[in-house]
C-alpha cells in the first residue's frame, strides 16, 4: 500500500530537498489529531487516519527515528482492542441489540453498581471502537509527526528557555535504541558463557549488564555535553530563577486544567487555557534570558511550512466547527460533511507541497 | 599553558592516589603524548585538563591545574569548553545532533556564537579536515576515521587553544588512522593547536610528539628519545634501535631506514610459523544481508587447529559479522557455517563453552558479579576447571588488580585481561576475539600474544578480529582480509603483510624489500 501511495506522490516535489521546520509537522499533526478528539464519525476519522498515512510516506526520511510512526500504529490498534475489551468486561450496558451475552460474575457487596460481564449489545461495541478509534487516531496523527519531524531539529527550534527539558528528551530518546543494542550484546555473551538466555533468570541476571552499559552511554554523552559547553549559564539571582520556576509551574498547571476543561467542552476552559500558556510563555522568556545559547542555520519558515501548520489547522476548525458530533444511542449512519471533508483532504497536500527530505546517502 | 602545581588525585573510595605530585607545565603550540601502562590513570590526567575532573567524576583534587589562565577547581568543564576541546574515547558516544554540519556547530550554540560567525567557523573546520564532502551526512553513516575527524572538528570550532585526545586511534583501521593524525599534525602545525594526546599504539604516534609525559616514570615532559630508553613502553622500531645498539635511537621508520641500509643487503631466514592443523570450523559460501546492505557475500573461511589467523579489514567490512557466524549468533541467508562439524547456532551451554571461547568488542558484556574475584570463581564453576586458575590467568596479563574491584571499574585494558581470563579458561577448539587489544599497552599485549600462541600451540584455532598490524605481525600464522563484505586476500603473515603498504608492520617498512615482520626476526639477520 505505501508503495502505491508513494507512486501516486513520491515523484513530485518543491524546490530542492530540504528539512521542513519540524514546527510546521507539528502544528500540522496535533490540528489532524485535535479534529479526530471532536468528531465520532467513523468516515472521518478512517479520512484522518489515511490522510497522515499518506503523507508520511510521502516525506518520511531515511532515519532511524522515522520508523515511530509504524510504532504509533501498532499502539493505536492495541488501545482500540484494550477499550473493546474494558468494554465488553465493565461497560454501562445500553442498547437494545444484544449480540451475545458474557456470564455474569457476582461481586462482593462493597463494589456494588459495578457489573463484570453481562450481556454485550451492538451499540456498546459500536461507541467502544469508536471512542477507541478517536484515541488511536489521535495517537497516529502524534505518530506521523514523529516519523517526520527531527527531535533533535525541533529541540533546535525550542525557545532556549525549553532549551534544557527538550535535550533530556532527546537524550532519552536516543538511548532507547542503544538500549535494545545492549540487550541483544548481553544477550549474546550470556550464550557465550554457557548460561541460558531465557527466562525469568536469565533476564534478571542480563538486566544488570545491559542497564550499567546503557548508564555508561549515558554518562558519557553527558561529559562530552558538558565539555562542549552545555548547560553554561549567565549569572542570575535568586529572586529571578523563582519567578522563572513560578511562571512556568503556574503555567503548566493552568495548561493542564485548561485542556482538561475544552477537551469537556466547558466555557472558561479556553480562558484558563489562555491564561496558562501566556504565564507559561513569560516563564520560558525569563528562563532563556539565563542561556546564551544561539542557533546555527535554523530551519526556515517558508510558504510550505505555512501551508503545512495552516492546512492542520483549518481542518481541526472545520471538523470543530462543522463536523463536531457525539455517539448517540440509537445508532445512525454517519454523513459526510462537505466541508470537513474537504478541509481534511487538504490536510494531504503536504504530501506533495513540501520540499522533500535530504536523503543521508549512505545508509547502514 | 597548561600547568600542573603539585597536583594529586585520588577517585572517591580508592585507596591511594592514581596521580601523586605532578608538577609539570605543557608548553603551548606543541603536541604532547602522555603515555603509561593499562590503568596508570591516562584518561585521568588528560580530564584534569578539561576539568571533567573532579567537576563530573568526582574525587580529591590536591595542588592546582590551570589551563589557559583558569584555574579548573572554580572553571566546570562547560566553563573551560572555549578554550578546551575534549574528543573522548569513542566519538559516536558523544555526538548529540545528527548531521556532520550541525555536530560541528554544536559548541559554538552552547556558547552563544554569532550566527555568521558559527557559519565562516563551520566551513574553514570542513575545509581544514577534509570534511567538506561529508557535511549533510547523517553522523551514523560515517566511518570510524570519518567519525573520529567530525568529533575533533567539532571540538576545534569554538576556537580552543588546547585540544585533547583520550586515544584517537586505537579503534581505527591503520588507514583510518593516518587520515586522523595527518588532521592534528596539521592543527599542530598550521593553527598553532596545543595538543595534550595519550595514546597506546606508539608506532602510530611516537613521531608527531614534541615531548612526552611517562605517567609510571618521572611524570615530567621529556624529549621523545629520551622517554623511549629502557623501560616495556616502546614501539617496534624503537626495541629494534635499542636490540641493534642504534644510537640515537631512531623514533620513525624512515629514521630507521637509514640507519638499516647494511641491514638490507643480508640473507634472511624467515623462521617458519605454525603449520595448519585439522580443520577446525568451516564457513561456506555465506552470504548475510541487512536489508538493502549486503554485510557478507559468499565468504568462505576455513580455520584449522594450531593456527591463529587474523581477520583484518576496515571497519565495518563484515568482520564482527563473520564472527558472528561462527559464535552461532546468527545463521547466514545463504550458506552455512560449522564448528567441529556443528552448526554452532545448534550449540548450548557447557557444549558451547567447550567448542568456542568468544571475547567481544565490549568485555564488560561478559561481567554480571559485582567483584572481580567472584567473576573469576563463576568463570571456574562454569568450565570445571580448578579454583583459582582464572584468577592466576587475569593476573598473568594485568599486574595489579584488587579482587574486591567491581569489574566496570577496571580500566579498559583490565576489563578485557579479566574477559580473556575467564573466557579463554575453556579448554575449547575455536577461540574467537573481537578487537582485544584496545587499550592494552605493550607489555600486556605481548604476554596476551604469548599465551594465544601457547593457546594455538595446544592445538586450539584462533581467529583475532584486529586492526593492530603490529600485534598481527608477531602472533598470526595466517590473515584474512575482508573488504566490503568480501574475502580480498587470504593467505599466510608473511606475505600478506608484505605486499600491502597499509597492512606494512614498522619492522617491514624499515627493511623493505625483505620479508621480515618482527624485531626478533630482524635480530636474526
Amino acid at each position: 500500500m505505501t508503495e502505491t501511495l508513494t507512486l501516486l506522490t513520491g515523484g513530485a516535489t518543491v524546490g530542492a530537498p530540504r528539512w521542513l521546520h519540524p514546527g510546521a509537522w507539528w502544528i500540522w499533526a496535533l490540528g489532524l489529531g485535535a479534529a479526530a478528539t471532536r468528531t465520532t464519525n467513523p468516515l472521518l476519522l478512517g479520512l484522518i487516519v489515511a490522510v497522515a498515512t499518506l503523507v508520511v510516506s510521502a516525506r518520511r526520511p531515511q532515519a532511524q527515528w522515522a520508523g515511530a510512526f509504524g510504532v504509533f500504529v501498532r499502539i493505536a490498534l492495541v488501545v482500540i482492542v484494550i477499550r473493546v475489551v474494558f468494554a465488553m468486561l465493565f461497560g454501562v450496558r445500553i442498547g437494545a441489540t444484544e449480540l451475545f451475552a458474557l456470564p455474569t460474575v457476582g461481586l462482593p457487596e462493597w463494589m456494588a453498581g459495578v457489573t463484570l460481564g453481562g450481556p454485550v449489545t451492538a451499540e456498546m461495541l459500536y461507541i467502544a471502537v469508536i471512542q477507541g478509534a478517536q484515541l488511536a487516531t489521535l495517537l497516529i496523527c502524534v505518530g506521523a509527526a514523529n516519523s517526520l519531524a527531527s527531535p533533535v531539529r525541533l529541540l533546535k527550534a525550542l525557545p532556549a528557555g525549553l532549551y534544557h527539558v527538550g535535550v533530556a528528551c532527546v537524550v532519552a530518546l536516543s538511548l532507547a535504541p542503544r538500549i535494545m543494542v545492549n540487550v541483544r550484546r548481553v544477550m549474546l555473551a550470556r550464550r557465550m558463557r554457557g548460561r541460558p538466555t531465557r527466562g525469568l533468570r536469565a533476564a534478571a541476571q542480563a538486566a544488570v549488564p545491559v542497564l550499567e552499559s546503557s548508564l555508561d552511554d549515558a554518562i558519557n554523552l553527558a561529559a562530552a555535553m558538558d565539555t562542549r559547553g552545555y548547560g553554561r549559564a549567565t549569572a542570575t539571582t535568586a529572586r529571578e530563577r523563582a519567578l522563572q520556576a513560578t511562571l512556568v509551574l503556574a503555567g503548566l498547571v493552568g495548561i493542564a486544567l485548561g485542556l482538561y476543561a475544552v477537551l469537556g467542552a466547558s466555557g472558561w476552559g479556553w480562558l484558563l487555557l489562555g491564561l496558562g500558556v501566556v504565564m507559561a510563555v513569560a516563564g520560558i522568556a525569563v528562563a532563556g534570558r539565563r542561556i546564551p545559547r544561539t542557533r546555527y542555520r535554523p530551519d526556515p519558515w517558508g510558504l510550505p511550512e505555512t501551508l503545512t501548520a495552516g492546512s492542520g489547522v483549518l481542518a481541526a476548525i472545520a471538523v470543530m466547527v462543522f463536523a463536531t458530533t457525539s455517539l448517540t444511542v440509537p445508532l445512525s449512519w454517519p454523513t459526510l460533511p462537505p466541508v470537513a471533508v474537504a478541509a481534511i483532504l487538504l490536510a494531504a497536500s503536504p504530501a506533495v507541497l513540501t520540499p522533500s527530505p535530504p536523503l543521508p546517502w549512505r545508509t547502514s | 599553558m597548561i600547568s600542573f602545581e603539585d597536583v594529586s588525585f585520588t577517585h572517591d573510595g580508592a585507596q591511594s592516589a592514581i596521580l601523586r605530585d605532578v608538577d609539570l607545565t605543557i608548553p603551548e603550540g606543541d603536541l604532547t603524548l602522555v603515555i603509561g601502562r593499562t590503568g596508570s590513570g591516562k584518561s585521568t590526567f588528560l580530564n584534569l585538563i578539561n576539568g571533567l575532573v573532579p567537576h563530573f567524576t568526582g574525587g580529591t583534587l590536591r595542588g592546582r591545574v590551570t589551563v589557559a589562565g583558569m584555574d579548573t577547581r572554580t572553571h566546570p568543564p562547560r566553563d573551560l569548553a572555549g578554550s578546551v576541546g575534549t574528543v573522548g574515547q569513542s566519538p559516536r558516544a558523544g555526538f548529540t545532533t545528527d548531521t556532520v554540519e550541525d555536530e560541528l556547530a554544536y559548541t559554538m550554540e552552547s556558547l552563544g556564537f554569532a550566527p555568521d560567525v558559527m557559519r565562516r567557523r563551520v566551513e574553514e573546520t570542513l575545509d581544514l579536515l577534509g570534511l567538506t564532502t561529508l557535511r549533510r551526512r547523517s553522523l551514523d553513516t560515517l566511518s570510524g576515521g570519518e567519525q573520529q575527524r567530525v568529533a575533533i572538528g567539532s571540538a576545534l570550532t569554538a576556537g580552543p587553544s588546547v585540544l585533547v585526545l583520550d586515544e584517537p586511534t586505537s579503534a581505527l583501521d591503520p588507514a583510518a588512522a593516518e587520515e586522523v593524525l595527518a588532521a592534528v599534525h596539521r592543527l599542530v602545525h598550521d593553527l598553532a593547536i596545543t595538543v595534550v594526546m595519550a595514546e597506546h599504539r606508539l608506532e602510530r604516534v611516537i613521531e608527531f610528539a614534541d615531548h612526552v609525559v611517562r605517567l609510571d616514570g618521572p611524570l615530567r615532559l621529556e624529549e621523545p628519545a629520551q622517554a623511549m630508553g629502557g623501560h616495556g613502553l616502546q614501539p617496534p622500531v624503537v626495541r629494534l634501535g635499542h636490540a641493534l645498539g642504534w644510537d640515537p635511537v631512531p623514533l620513525s621508520v624512515r629514521s630507521a631506514r637509514r640507519l638499516a641500509q647494511d641491514l638490507r643487503h643480508s640473507q634472511p631466514t624467515a623462521p617458519a610459523r605454525r603449520p595448519a592443523g585439522k580443520q577446525v570450523a568451516d564457513v561456506m559460501s555465506a552470504t548475510v544481508r541487512f536489508g538493502q546492505i549486503t554485510a557478507l557475500a559468499d565468504v568462505g573461511v576455513r580455520l584449522n587447529r594450531g593456527q591463529i589467523t587474523a581477520l583484518m579489514g576496515r571497519n565495518g567490512a563484515g568482520k564482527s559479522t563473520l564472527i558472528s557466524l561462527l559464535t552461532g549468533s546468527r545463521r547466514p541467508q545463504i550458506g552455512q557455517a560449522r564448528v567441529g562439524g556443528t552448526d554452532p547456532a545448534d550449540l548450548q551451554g557447557r557444549q558451547l563453552l567447550e567448542r568456542i571461547a568468544y571475547v567481544p568488542q565490549d568485555p564488560t558484556d561478559l561481567f554480571y558479579t559485582d567483584t572481580v574475584a567472584q567473576e573469576c570463581a563463576d568463570a571456574d564453576a562454569d568450565t570445571g576447571f580448578p579454583p583459582g586458575s582464572a584468577w592466576n590467568r587475569l593476573t598473568a596479563l594485568v599486574e595489579t588488580v584488587d579482587p574486591r574491584t567491581h569489574p566496570r571499574d577496571l580500566s579498559a585494558g583490565q576489563q578485557l585481561a579479566l574477559a580473556l581470563a575467564i573466557q579463554l579458561s575453556a579448554a575449547t577448539d575455536l577461540i574467537l576475539l573481537d578487537e582485544p587489544t584496545r587499550g592494552l599497552d605493550y607489555p600486556g599485549k605481548a604476554v596476551f600474544g604469548q599465551w594465544l600462541q601457547d593457546l594455538a600451540d595446544a592445538g586450539s584455532s584462533v581467529l583475532v578480529a584486529t586492526h593492530d598490524v603490529e600485534l598481527v605481525a608477531v602472533i598470526a600464522d595466517r590473515v584474512i582480509v575482508l573488504a566490503d563484505g568480501e574475502v580480498v586476500t587470504d593467505t599466510d603473515v608473511r606475505s600478506a603483510l608484505t605486499s600491502s603498504p597499509t597492512f606494512a608492520p614498522q619492522i617491514h617498512k624499515v627493511l623493505a624489500p625483505l620479508p621480515v615482520l618482527t624485531v626478533e626476526e630482524a635480530c636474526l639477520l
